[in-house]
């Protein structure tokens, strides 16, 4: 209790520190006089012994200062990097205090730091930044959308689709109506709100605003709670692809508010729009894919500027599709989806690294920035509060969002194979949570009273679906028993089955004689393989099967691995001394020790490479979105000697001693394959199959959209040190030369 | 059961749905679609396989053809292969592929399971002793990359190699040098695939209508 109580009082230093930063750092905001009339007594203070400080007067010449003070300079840049610091070093200081951060999912806890820091700049009476829906939407989402469109899992998204669709866009138009009615009716009943007369349009325009359901919130909340991967999809899916509906809606609604009435024509040209916008964020995103696809194949000679291309190709999808008002979620989506299978084949293993960094960690400090402005944007901004409104409104959003569930799902569940229980219903009507998307798209809205009872409004949902929803979906998710995430590790024979059963399933497809899911399936990726791959991916990789890459990956995760655990006969623990030879028993009678090298002598050489190299040690691994862990890719090099020598001792040994009995017992790889973005935490010592881990298992991602070889994303072998190490300056070329030479 | 004539009544439709699950509107449609690939004949054989244009390039088409005329996929427990099959074993064949209902339970569920992977086993065990060699599993995965021209047999053996180790090391554990792992067994099988779920993804949606008309 003793260390609680230290612990206790560290982050609430910490805590009292930061909340004078920002205040400090707003103090300037407010007129340039008060900037002066600080620079001045601090140009005062420093002792110039025997410098003559003369101001003001004319004839004398000026002393030159030894030092000053310019705030004004460097205003901007420093408060930016202050609100940002401050967001992570809140982030920092909530797993100090790890039963909080338990309890309570992150994004709470920043609310409520905003609202303090919030808080606290109001009490100074100064002007704090709010969530300007320019930075919101320009600056703060982009990261965000990319890095889960980046790594969206494909396969779960197709399979999903069109359940997916179907909540999206008829959900949410369901919901929008059905709130923006039902608060219509509302008004004009309840005579309290004679003041705040809201018409027709005008409450349809805030159902419109606050149906959606907010891809951040969902990310922030199910990130946490490792909820299976079919219930993730569906809400989070969901929670992208609204964005077309909210944009037309939101648009449709604005224009008709200001032109007074409706006509059949209008609402037509809505519709129409709808597929405008949707189809046309797409469009744009695939084009910008393609772009980025096409220019990573020529980027071999410059390695480090490849990042680069993914980050502003995908950045200027989304812009473009902003200018048009078209869709820039589905955009971004779209452009990353596109682009990742060609760009991560032609690409060097660092700058793969490098985007998967960087994504995260925008991603990471824009989603702690958006939720403390959230919180300091809620004591800043004018309220408007009106009991009625605000319990209605959260009344009928809980109700028309579970109406629309329940509904949709027994429309939806005639036409899957894998029906959607009453858990799962459950769990997605209550993961619909609403976020600062909503906040944003009211900011925008013109300035009156009804703004800001909207705004109080809004903020209330907001509150109230991150708060008490967010808190209790984890412990309702344990007391419906819903099935997490599995735990299951990718291995090759997964992934060989994975590709069987698509040909078995295609196969079983044309001789029933209908063209279903798996047969279009099947065509796309022949037609990605015989023309697209080949004008997007570099060189030989371009005709490389799927199998074939995923086997590269997994070669290169057990060198990796091999590399961590520093040297092979360092590990402590064998997984199963099973071993190439106790598979093939025919091979040890030939291996007598003749001189020359024959072929099958080669075979056999590479064969006990092979068995001595995946010498693994099982980790237990524990999971978050926001770590990331890279491979020791610069001791690669390292790796591979090693291999080399080892090969060479073994030639050796071949060739002096009789019978070829091996030195050691090699032990066996044992053939895992994590997927992406997993924390680990160590654990010698696990028997095989026997590890509780908690792995997160991508399901073989073996087709996307566009192509077959998505293996890049299920990177793996990914350990806590990263030592960035100078010793391969240019990876590119080098890795691929040396991967092949392992091959061959 | 050569009851089949031209239109099949109630009852022989009846004996099958309770046999296979299929619905009569499925069965019906089926039905349909052998008629047209035997070109109206009683039996399908092999060659009426190879004229599916689609299925031409298909990597394993040549074990999805076998699985057809493997006796051990019937429902009596036979073994070896056949040369032609009446209506009542493709449908056997086909039920393979059903999705699971949606009301079962934790052991029907389980059987389903064992039933769809017995069926992958069988395609993959071709000499039907009951085990799957490494040979064979080398042919499993050269058959799966034969599409893929220039990069051969080298790969697809060390592909193989390094599943059935991994076979190896997840079923048997702790192994002496000395000792042999012949291959795998249908129980090694099941505990490899074990979080697979394989009853939802080996099912493709059997239609209740009749959507033939675009393929041959």
């Amino acid at each position: 209790m003793a260390g609680l109580g230290s612990a206790r009082s560290g982050p609430i230093f910490v805590l009292l520190v930061l909340l004078f930063l920002p205040v400090c750092s707003s103090g300037p905001d407010v007129g340039p006089e008060r900037n002066g009339t600080r620079g001045g007594p601090v140009q005062s203070e420093p002792e110039e012994p025997g410098h003559p400080r003369i101001n003001g007067s004319a004839n004398h010449k000026k002393a030159f200062p030894v030092l000053e003070v310019n705030y004004g300079y460097v205003r901007k840049p420093f408060e930016i990097s202050l609100w940002i610091l401050l967001a992570l070093l809140m982030k920092l200081g909530f797993h100090i205090i790890p039963r909080v951060s338990h309890i309570v999912p992150e994004s709470c806890l920043l609310i409520f730091v905003g609202l303090l820091v919030g808080g606290a700049i109001k009490a100074m009476k100064e002007k704090a930044p709010i969530l300007d829906s320019k930075l919101f939407f320009l600056y703060l989402l982009p990261p965000i959308i990319l890095d889960a469109g980046y790594f969206l899992p494909i396969r779960a998204f197709t399979e999903n689709l069109g359940t997916i669709l179907v909540f999206a866009v008829v959900g949410t138009l369901w919901n929008a109506f059905f709130i923006g009615g039902m608060m219509f009716a509302v008004c004009q009943i309840d005579v309290a709100m004679q003041s705040n007369k809201v018409d027709l349009l005008s409450s349809l325009l805030f159902g419109a605003i606050i149906s959606a359901v907010d891809p951040v919130a969902v990310l922030a909340v199910f990130e946490e709670i490792h909820i299976n991967e079919l219930l993730y999809i569906l809400v989070f899916g969901e929670s992208l692809l609204n964005d077309a509906v909210t944009v037309v809606l939101y648009h449709l609604f604005e224009e008709f508010s200001h032109a007074g009435t409706v006509t059949v024509a209008d609402a037509l040209l809505g519709v129409v729009s709808f597929f405008v916008v949707s189809l046309g964020g797409v469009l744009v995103g695939v084009v910008y894919g393609v772009l980025g696809a096409f220019t990573s194949r020529f980027t071999s000679h410059s390695r480090v500027i490849e990042p680069l291309f993914v980050f502003l190709y995908s950045y200027m999808a989304y812009l473009s599709a902003e200018v048009f008002h078209l869709s820039g979620i589905m955009s971004l989506i779209a452009c990353g989806v596109v682009m990742r299978p060609y760009v991560e084949a032609n690409i060097s293993h660092k700058s793969y690294t490098t985007i998967k960094y960087f994504l995260k960690m925008w991603s990471s400090v824009s989603e702690t920035l958006i939720f403390i402005f959230l919180g300091v944007s809620t004591v800043e901004g004018p309220h408007n509060w009106n009991w009625i409104f605000v319990i209605f409104t959260l009344v009928l959003c809980l109700v028309s969002r579970v109406l629309g569930v329940v509904g949709l799902t027994f429309i939806i569940n005639k036409f899957r194979i894998v029906k959607l229980t009453k858990k799962d219903q459950f769990i997605v009507a209550y993961g619909g949570l609403r976020g600062a998307i909503a906040f944003s798209l009211g900011f925008l809205l013109p300035d009156n009273n009804t703004k800001h009872m909207f705004l109080t409004a809004i903020i209330t949902v907001i509150f109230f679906t991150v708060f008490v929803q967010g808190m209790t979906i984890r412990p309702l998710v344990e007391l419906l028993a819903v099935k997490k995430k599995k735990e299951t590790k990718r291995s090759i024979n997964e992934e060989i089955h994975t590709q069987f059963l698509d040909h078995l399933l295609t196969g079983i497809e044309d001789i029933c004689g209908h063209y279903g899911h798996h047969h279009w399936k099947d065509k796309l990726n022949r037609f990605n393989k015989t023309y697209v791959k080949k004008w997007l991916i570099a060189g030989e990789r371009s005709s490389e099967p799927q199998l074939i890459s995923f086997y590269n990956k997994l070669e290169r995760k057990q060198a990796m691995m091999q590399v961590e655990s520093g040297s092979a006969a360092r590990l402590p623990t064998v997984v199963s001394t099973a071993s190439m030879q106790n598979i093939q028993q025919t091979e040890p009678t030939r291996r007598r020790a003749i001189p020359s090298i024959s072929k099958t002598r080669e075979e056999e050489i590479r064969k006990i490479l092979r068995s001595n190299l995946q010498k693994t040690r099982q980790r237990l691994r524990s999971y978050s979105r926001h770590d990331l862990f890279d491979p020791f890719e610069d001791n690669l090099s390292e790796v591979l000697f090693r291999r080399q020598r080892v090969e060479m001792e073994r030639r050796m040994s071949h060739f002096l001693t009789v019978p070829a009995k091996r030195q050691e017992t090699p032990s066996v790889r044992k053939v895992w394959f994590d997927a992406e973005h997993k924390i680990y935490t160590y654990d010698d010592g696990e028997s095989p199959g026997g590890g509780a881990a908690q792995l997160k298992p991508r399901p073989p991602d073996a087709t996307s959209l566009l192509d077959e070889s998505v293996q890049r994303t299920n990177q793996s072998a990914e350990s806590e040190k990263m030592k960035p190490s100078r010793c391969l300056s240019d990876p590119g070329p080098n890795t691929e030369e040396e991967e092949e030479a392992f091959l061959s | 059961m050569g009851t089949l004539q031209s239109s099949l009544g109630q009852p022989q439709y009846v004996d099958l749905a309770e046999k296979t699950g299929f619905s009569f509107e499925q069965i019906g449609v089926l039905h349909k679609r052998f008629k047209q690939l035997s070109h109206n004949d009683d039996f399908l054989r092999r060659h009426n396989f190879n004229e599916i244009p689609d299925l031409a390039c298909n990597p394993i088409r040549a074990q999805i053809i076998e699985a057809f005329f493997d006796r051990r996929n019937f429902a009596n427990s036979g073994e070896g292969k056949v040369d032609e099959i009446s209506f009542e074993e493709f449908l056997v064949v086909m039920s393979h592929f059903r999705p699971p209902s949606q009301r079962m339970t934790e052991e029907q569920r389980e059987n389903v399971r064992r039933e769809k992977l017995r069926f992958l086993f069988n395609m993959h065990d071709t000499d039907n002793d009951g085990t799957i060699t490494l040979e064979e599993y080398r042919h499993v995965v050269e058959e799966l990359l034969s599409r893929s021209g220039a990069l051969g047999k080298e790969t697809a053996k060390s592909i193989a190699d390094a599943a059935m180790l991994e076979v190896a090391s997840i079923s048997v554990g702790h192994m002496e040098p000395d000792e042999f792992y012949e291959g795998i067994t249908f129980e090694h099988f099941l505990k490899l695939l074990d979080g697979f779920e394989i009853e939802s993804k080996m099912s493709i949606r059997f239609l209740n209508m009749d959507a033939t008309t675009l393929c041959k």
